[in-house]
């Protein structure tokens, strides 16, 4: 019987809670909201990618993704910083 | 993934059709992002000011309460998949989670509003109401489908009909986790 404790999720799981605590503590490390908002995407990209099961998906379905995670993440960073 | 599935360019999980509304959904939020954030750009000083009112604490808890959904989620169709009897329990802890986060989100627009902060306070109070709502009718709607697939499960802990359903309520149910994820960094986080 297969470990659910230690796989592929739970590596991913553990990066995307590490990634939160770190925006989190931004007055700790004086981050941008500029890195926030590129970080808060990267979190995106992996929960699509790995969660969605996206990767594995047709490649269009997969490119679509992707594309909507940079184009959005793209035009709020200009809104909101530049 | 199966090998016939590699070879045909790649495995959909649950229903097809499930994923235009997904993509439909992807597309409105998008809207929703960009229209706060030229809100932000116009009314600057109040959207700093009211934004700060928010709790930190209580959106980061959401959040974490949502990441581990979705571990559970992920791991409970993995579990399906292989025919594992623990899929039923790890669907119940995405179910139970689930349900933190809107216990969690109630408290929260409870105390927001017993502090006179309303839909009609300001604008940024719109949007903060709007799109948690709407967010929250997701989770709402995530959770009677994952009730729905929990369901299903034979006495011996089984999914019988294979693992679409269970794919399906599962990529909606990480939908919900990723619009959250944009939503907190927005609104809490910027």
């Amino acid at each position: 019987m297969p470990s659910i404790l230690a796989n592929r999720a739970v590596l991913v799981w553990a990066v995307l809670v590490a990634a939160t605590l770190l925006s989190f503590e931004t007055t700790v490390l004086g981050t941008s909201g500029a890195v926030i908002l590129v970080v808060a995407f990267a979190k995106v990209l992996l929960v699509g990618r790995e969660f969605m099961e996206l990767r594995d998906a047709p490649a269009p379905m997969l490119w679509a993704f992707q594309s909507w995670v940079v184009a959005v993440c793209g035009v709020l960073l200009a809104l909101f910083f530049a | 993934m199966t090998t016939a599935e590699r070879r045909s360019g790649g495995h959909v999980p649950g229903e097809e059709g499930l994923w235009v509304f997904i993509g439909g959904d992807l597309v409105v939020f998008a809207v929703f992002f960009i229209t706060y954030a030229v809100a932000h750009r116009q009314e600057y000083a109040l959207f700093e000011a009211s934004r700060r009112l928010l709790d930190r604490q209580l959106g980061l808890l959401n959040t974490l309460l949502l990441l581990t959904s979705s571990l559970c989620m992920a791991q409970a169709v993995a579990a399906v998949r292989r025919d594992d009897r623990r899929a039923r329990p790890l669907l119940l802890a995405t179910i139970a989670l689930g349900s933190g986060f809107v216990v969690v989100k109630a408290f929260e627009y409870a105390a927001k509003i017993s502090h006179g902060f309303t839909l009609n306070t300001n604008s940024f109070s719109i949007y903060y109401y709007m799109f948690t709502a709407i967010h929250l009718v997701h989770v709402l709607i995530g959770l009677g489908v994952l009730c729905f697939a929990a369901s299903r499960f034979d006495k011996a802990g089984r999914m019988p009909g294979g693992a679409a359903l269970i794919e399906g309520s599962g990529a909606f149910w990480h939908l919900v986790d990723l619009l959250w994820i944009v939503l907190f960094a927005l609104l809490y986080l910027l």
